[in-house]
């Protein structure tokens, strides 16, 4: 993985330093509070419901054990002893208080970490598919890329006061991973016809309360411009983009008002521009240098597989249902991509202890290549390189943590916001909704039966918790003064990407309950055979039956 | 008002006159973009020495054939949230080589300093007395950049390698 030399040790010191600042002149009265907002977002600062929540950068989500160990202090010390892995490959703490931020950034600063952008109307974190480099599909690391725009967008001159917030996904491989097609800006690295690496390059999707699906700008951009690029489609967007609603505010409202025939001419006449003005691209030995951090680990040569990982398959239940649902087949002989399960039944999505903190830490330092842990769309955790061999001690150490739910992709991983529990923006609760479903469904046993089913469960319009692109969606709305929840289907992330349809009238927090059971029940009924997917099974049949089953067959 | 310039702070010897106010041939003026458009010939013959003032949504192409005649673009900021003027400094700059001042004004933080720099301002508009040394103690509060821009500072790239080579 990437490792800080003096020059990027320096800027995230200096920042604090900044940082430290600015908290300072709040406090004594020289910011005003709407002075200070931008500044502290941009710093990952917010003022939720009960106190300041601190957003924490985790970079394409990859980090390490000692990282790790850092963020459990940091719970311990300045929070309630948990932090809260989000959808952006970021951890938040939730119970931060403003006169502790700067020793926080400061503590982090010491293991490579800080909270730069990750919030604010600037270019947030860059995402990336959290199986980079062990994937089998993979042709090339995202990582890498991920890495020169997160260089290249970090305190950029230009592009820190945009209309609104900016999101980069990046993914190297055909099944997307990343999410790439509802981020503002999406990449997929491919090749042409002459065998050169350049990027697809799709912009304007995104969900929130206008989802909308990336439209491709650019069949390829060859990958030694892509930061010129970037800069002429940020240049576009900071310039036309509306400044006169924060709700209509996205590069995806402007790419649908204007359309994307007119956004391409002005972004590559733009680029025309820029490629002889600037020399934003990056020169070959500097790519080299951010691309050798990315080379593969030092695998062993082993064999495919390991008789004492298959013995401990086949004699205990509990773990062969760990492996099918949580470990990934992994592109080296001998490896595979295990998965962390945040989602214990009955659990809040994306919560972990300190002390289940510092045993991944511990597992990755044992176990993992590296140490080197990933962070995952889906709020769950990522050991990317593991032998086979050691997978039974994994499981048991993962076990004995409270970590080994054997539930990655299934009903039970479901994604949740913070909701109106911390978030001041949200209009009903998440975490409670999620809970209970995954009460409903806590029989593993028919979870296994059900497959594939991804449920995300958003508490405000904002869709931070991807409600548009969940199999299953949920949003919570507020109704007089009622939670409310809106049921949405087909929604996907994927490759195929695509936003779920409203069902009809919505439910109450416990009617939503059963709306969701119901949904299932109906697909359980309808698919033609066990290895029909949920999502595959609704797009087979279409909306009407599930409606008839949930409201009768008039309203259908 | 404050105007920082080269890091000091130094007095304004520019008028910002209002559209109905007659240019003087002695007296450094600074007038709007519009009213620069609509009076442009004879401004332009005028002796005076001449600055417009953009606001954000004014397309700085229409005077770039006219920048060698200028000796301040003045950039505004009705809100320091709308970054739109970063890119005109930038374009001034860098696309239509601007050499004289560009200069931000409204409200305009200390806080953005560091940006507003390295788009190509150098001359900052600030408010009186403890924020014009604010902004003397923000010019170092970053040693390194990321990217290249318009202020002619290396990126952290070309630092590496220029260590590298001389290595």
């Amino acid at each position: 993985m990437y490792r800080y030399d003096e020059f990027d040790e320096t800027l995230v010191k200096e920042r604090v330093a900044q940082f430290r600042g600015q908290i300072a002149r709040r406090l004594n009265g020289e910011l005003t509070e709407e002075e200070f907002k931008p500044l502290r977002l941009m710093n990952g600062l917010y003022l939720q419901i009960h106190a300041y929540m601190l957003r924490v950068a985790i970079p394409y989500g990859t980090f390490n054990a000692k990282q790790m160990r850092m963020l459990a202090h940091i719970g311990r010390k300045y929070d309630k002893d948990y932090g809260h892995f989000t959808t952006r490959q970021n951890i938040q703490f939730n119970w931060i208080k403003l006169e502790d931020t700067a020793d926080i950034l400061e503590d982090l600063a010491t293991v490579e970490m800080h909270a730069i952008q990750t919030s604010g109307n600037c270019i947030r974190n860059t995402t990336a598919d959290p199986y980079a480099g062990a994937a089998v599909d993979e042709f090339e690391d995202p990582r890498i890329w991920a890495e020169v725009i997160r260089q290249w967008s970090s305190f950029h001159p230009e592009f820190s006061f945009l209309p609104r917030k900016f999101k980069i996904a990046v993914t190297g491989a055909p099944n997307d991973r990343a999410a790439v097609r509802v981020h503002d800006i999406g990449l997929t690295i491919k090749k042409n016809a002459a065998g050169e690496t350049g990027f697809e390059v799709m912009i304007g999707g995104g969900q929130g309360r206008s989802p909308f699906i990336a439209k491709t700008i650019s069949e390829f951009v060859p990958r030694d411009n892509l930061l010129s690029y970037l800069e002429a489609i940020l240049r576009v967007y900071n310039m036309l983009g509306r400044r006169d609603n924060k709700y209509k505010a996205r590069i995806k409202i402007l790419v649908h008002e204007v359309g994307i025939e007119e956004i391409r001419r002005l972004v590559e006449a733009e680029w025309e521009n820029l490629k002889g003005e600037t020399s934003v691209d990056l020169p070959a030995e500097e790519r080299d240098r951010i691309a050798a951090y990315f080379r593969a680990p030092s695998f062993e040569t082993l064999a495919d597989t390991d008789t004492g990982y298959e013995a401990r398959r086949f004699e205990d239940r509990d773990f062969r249902h760990w492996v099918r649902s949580n470990v990934v087949a992994h592109r080296q002989p001998g490896y595979a991509i295990v998965n962390i399960s945040l989602k214990p039944t009955g659990g809040i999505p994306g919560d972990i202890s300190g002390d289940q903190m510092d045993a991944v830490a511990d597992i990755a330092d044992a176990y993992a290549l590296d140490s080197e842990i990933r962070a995952t769309l889906q709020q769950n955790l990522v050991l990317p390189h593991v032998k086979l061999s050691d997978l039974p001690a994994v499981y048991d150490k993962l076990a004995a943590a409270g970590l080994a739910t054997g539930n990655i992709g299934l009903a039970g991983d479901i994604i949740a916001c913070p909701g109106l529990d911390y978030c001041n923006l949200a209009n009903a609760r998440a975490i409670p909704i999620a809970q209970q479903i995954s009460d409903r469904f806590a029989d593993l046993n028919r979870q296994y039966d059900i497959g594939n089913l991804e449920i995300k469960i958003s508490g405000c319009i904002n869709a931070c918790g991807h409600h548009h692109v969940g199999h299953i969606g949920i949003l919570g709305v507020d109704r007089k003064g009622e939670e409310h929840y809106q049921l949405t289907l087909g929604g996907r992330a994927d490759d195929a990407a695509a936003i779920g349809e409203i069902t009809g009238p919505g439910f109450s927090a416990d009617g939503i309950i059963d709306a969701v059971d119901n949904v299932v029940e109906t697909y359980l009924s309808l698919r033609q055979d066990p290895a029909e997917r949920f999502i595959d099974t609704l797009e087979r049949v279409g909306h009407t039956p599930f409606k008839e089953n949930l409201y009768g067959p008039k309203a259908a | 008002m404050a105007l920082i310039k080269n890091g000091t702070q130094v007095s304004d010897q520019w008028l910002v006159a209002a559209d109905d106010t007659p240019v003087q041939a002695d007296i450094p003026t600074i007038v709007s973009y519009k009213r620069f458009l609509a009076e442009r010939d004879t401004l332009v013959r005028s002796r005076a020495e001449l600055g417009v003032k953009l606001v954000p949504g004014d397309d700085v192409s229409a005077i770039a054939a006219d920048l060698p005649r200028l000796q301040v673009v003045a950039l505004d900021f009705p809100k320091f949230t709308d970054g739109r003027s970063y890119s005109t400094a930038r374009l001034l700059r860098q696309r239509y080589g601007f050499q004289g001042e560009i200069r931000a004004t409204g409200d305009v933080l200390r806080d953005q300093y560091l940006f507003m720099k390295r788009a190509g301002f150098d001359a900052f508009q600030v408010k009186d007395g403890a924020e014009a040394q604010g902004w003397i103690e923000a010019m170092g509060e970053l040693s390194h950049y990321y990217q290249p821009a318009a202020d002619g500072t290396n990126a952290v790239w070309a630092e590496r390698h220029a260590i590298a080579a001389a290595e």
